[in-house]
């Protein structure tokens, strides 16, 4: 009994000195670091406009549905796009919900980007992510849209075309992930062209 | 499956996790030796000095199995009980600016055992639930602990073949002590800034309120101090993630380097410790044929689940959909099919379970192969510690049924396997499967059970045995859409996930010290030209069938009825 009580205090005391450790000074040293070294990044690389007004993350996606702005995928995040609660719809590959969703989706984006009942859809434009919170598209989705977003605006398709590709990010390293395009910087982009 | 550039970077991943086995194996010899020495001994001595000093500890006092397993339920018992009330109380602690309130006892329960038994199965959404303080102090220190103890737990094992005629195992707190001093805590350290120099965040401010550039409506910005937990979340296998999207959030995840990195940590440490059994049991050849049987079983399961998931479904490209681009539902577009299929393929070879995609959303196939990894003991690589003292397991039986073949009294490293020693690997076995089986049948039939489902048909049923199969194999990954945590506030799910999870962690652990314990006490016999080899190809196929032997007996009936009958279900265009 005795040595069990022992061992008590051990666990106790271990737990206590473990905690002021790897709860307080682990996590406070990481955030000494991260802010002297990578400030932007440890605060959330959010954008900030002339008055100082955030006006989103980098990172993360947010809602575009006019027609002069390139549109992120789809949000299962909340009601959409809600930075504060992240969801993909985990929506299963036998879902008559998914199934329904996706057919309703490719419909609405040929009709939006006026393509022909035939041609294939990139799969990231009408399928919701993981997070919902994607910044990115193919680049492929880019350029299916880039006519529509061309005409709204009244920009010649050329330059909508150099934005996109001013604003399409390599593999990393040229080996790692896919390439693809952030829609807010390149949205941000479009309205600084104006 | 035809991208050279994904084929490139499974062969650098492959490179990648080779190049480190050794040296980081050479390092845990040093660590998980109390008079070891390290070239960090000069910085951490004095904290394990003092550590030592003001808990009571003699490092030199090595404990039976029966003491070393005391130590560690005291000490496992403590951390959930410290958790649970965190948990409960968050609202009236520190560093909780969304002003949080505490969680219901069934929510706070399963997560305090979640965490404490290495699952980090999350019945709630981290943004949406927890305080920072409750991240940090609740969470992040089992993410620690709970791996030490499994390191520790397998260091007490392969002490236990390579003593002879020993009555203990080891000290469990000089274990616990020195791995979490010397290896967890400065590869955390080193990880989660390079994490934050891709874009993780670190920060305690209260979540940011942004005018969106379309419309000027707020979208709120969750923050908090991810990369601190993040970076232990991967080395030690947890997984539980600081956002409810865990891996898949950008946030938590920026880019595919961040990913990349993420995937290596997972398979560290659980790939070196092969080569720490190789070099202590003094036969690295062994070491390297386990290593071997698990990396031939990985890329196994990267192969099926990538071109399940390439290939994608044929629903939706009857609606639409480019055929090229596979299935992306679920999925991050910086990630794409191919590093999808990857993570998910680590994650529940490993007992990690942190997701960077929805393995709900994956094709029947492609869900398979994360759930028949659990299924099968997650002794692929596995979780730091737990993954090779779950593949000794294995190779005991393998050893075994060699025996049996060829008429002879099986030996292992020169340790002779008896009654006693079979009877404890089979009670491992039986107990974690009927506990899997058992209540995912429950729950099958059961209101409360099919309450929670996000997914009708064979896809509903799946969601069950991918819960229960997760948490008795303590991975914590989820067909995410089954909500355990209902708004009528039915404690079924969290109430017996958090005993199936108890199960597969603690009723693996005690027969397994007991296993060490009877092994340290035996002789070693040399060996003839009579004795099974432990290594060579022979071995490995021996190995590799054992596992998915044992894994397709126990499991294919459930499987059957699950993600097989799916897939040809969505081949034939059904839909529910």
């Amino acid at each position: 009994m005795n040595s069990f009580l022992a061992q008590l205090r051990t666990a106790a005391l271990l737990t206590l000195v473990l905690t002021v450790l790897l709860c307080g000074a682990y996590p406070l040293v990481v955030f000494a670091g991260a802010q002297l070294a990578f400030p932007a990044k440890a605060n959330g690389s959010l954008i900030t406009d002339a008055t100082g007004t955030v006006r989103g993350s980098a990172l993360l996606a947010q809602l575009f549905t006019s027609a002069g702005y390139f549109h992120p995928r789809p949000s299962a995040a909340g009601n959409g796009y809600d930075a504060a609660n992240s969801s993909g719809t985990n929506l299963g590959p036998t879902s008559q919900k998914l199934a329904d969703a996706i057919t309703a989706a490719v419909t609405a984006y040929r009709a939006e980007n006026q393509l022909a009942a035939d041609v294939a859809v990139p799969a990231d434009a009408v399928t919701s992510s993981a997070s919902g919170l994607d910044p990115h598209i193919s680049i492929a989705n880019a350029r299916l849209q880039a006519a529509r977003v061309a005409t709204a605006r009244h920009l010649p398709p050329a330059t909508v075309a150099a934005l996109i590709a001013a604003h399409t990010e390599d593999r990393d390293l040229s080996v790692f992930g896919e390439p693809r395009v952030n829609v807010l910087l390149l949205n941000l982009a479009l309205d600084q062209a104006r | 499956m035809n991208s050279p550039v994904a084929w490139l970077q499974l062969v650098l991943y492959v490179a990648a996790l080779l190049l480190i086995t050794k040296p980081l194996g050479l390092y845990l010899v040093q660590v998980l030796d109390p008079q070891g020495r390290t070239w960090l001994d000069r910085f951490v001595r004095p904290f394990e000095r003092l550590t030592y000093r003001v808990c009571g500890i003699d490092p030199a006092r090595e404990q039976g199995w029966l003491g070393y397993t005391v130590s560690l339920l005291v000490f496992s018992v403590v951390g959930l009980l410290l958790t649970y009330v965190v948990l409960r109380f968050q609202d009236h602690l520190p560093l909780n600016p969304q002003h949080f309130p505490g969680l219901s006892s069934h929510l706070a329960f399963n997560t305090a055992v979640s965490f404490t038994t290495n699952t980090n199965w999350q019945s709630y959404g981290g943004e949406t639930t927890m305080s920072y303080f409750s991240q940090m102090v609740a969470l992040t220190l089992h993410n620690f602990t709970s791996a030490a103890v499994g390191i520790a737990v397998a260091a007490a094992l392969v002490r236990g073949l390579a003593r002879q005629s020993a009555k203990t195992l080891g000290n469990f707190w000089a274990d616990t002590v020195r791995v979490t001093y010397y290896l967890l805590v400065p590869l955390s350290l080193v990880l989660a800034l390079v994490l934050v120099s891709q874009g993780m965040i670190q920060n305690f401010h209260a979540y940011t309120a942004a005018k969106t550039l379309e419309s000027g409506a707020v979208q709120t910005i969750a923050q908090g101090p991810v990369a601190s937990q993040v970076a232990i979340k991967m080395l030690g296998t947890n997984g539980g993630g600081f956002f409810n999207a865990n891996a898949a959030h950008p946030f938590e995840n920026p880019t595919p380097l961040s990913n990349f990195l993420q995937m290596l940590a997972i398979f560290s440490i659980p790939s070196a410790l092969t080569y720490y059994l190789g070099r202590v049991v003094k036969n690295q050849r062994h070491g390297w044929a386990v290593w071997s049987a698990m990396a031939l079983m990985f890329l196994a399961g990267v192969f099926v689940a990538w071109r399940a998931e390439a290939v994608g479904n044929p629903i939706h490209q009857k609606a639409g959909l480019a055929v090229a681009d596979g299935n992306l539902e679920g999925k991050e577009v910086r990630f794409g099919v191919f590093n999808s299929a990857l993570f998910a393929t680590i994650t529940t070879d490993a007992s990690c379970g942190a997701v960077n995609a929805m393995h709900d959303s994956f094709t029947p196939l492609g869900g398979l192969v994360p759930l028949f990894n659990i299924q099968t003991g997650e002794v692929i690589f596995g979780g730091v510690g737990a993954g090779l003292y779950g593949m000794l397991i294995f190779v005991v039986l393998a050893v075994f049924i060699a025996g049996l073949m060829v008429g002879r009294t099986p030996e292992y490293l020169g340790k002779k396997i008896e009654a006693y020693d079979v009877k404890l690997v089979m009670l491992v076995l039986m107990v974690l499967a009927a506990a899997l089986l058992g209540s995912t049948a429950w729950a099958s039939v059961s209101t409360w059970g099919q309450a929670g489902l996000n997914n009708a048909g064979p896809h509903g049923f799946s969601e069950i045995l991918y819960a229960y199969s997760s948490s008795v194999g303590n991975n914590g990954s989820a067909f995410a859409g089954l909500t355990a945590n209902p708004a009528d506030g039915n404690p079924h799910y969290n109430t017996t996930l958090a005993f199936a999870m108890l199960v597969g962690r603690f009723l693996m652990i005690v027969p397994i010290l007991a296993l060490a314990g009877n092994l340290a006490s035996k002789r070693l016999i040399p060996a003839s030209a009579g004795t099974f080899r432990t290594e060579g190809a022979t071995f490995v196929v021996l190995l590799i069938g054992t596992v998915l032997l044992v894994g397709a007996l126990t499991h294919l009936p459930a499987l059957a009825i699950g993600p097989v009958v799916e897939h040809y279900l969505m081949h034939a265009g059904t839909l529910f």
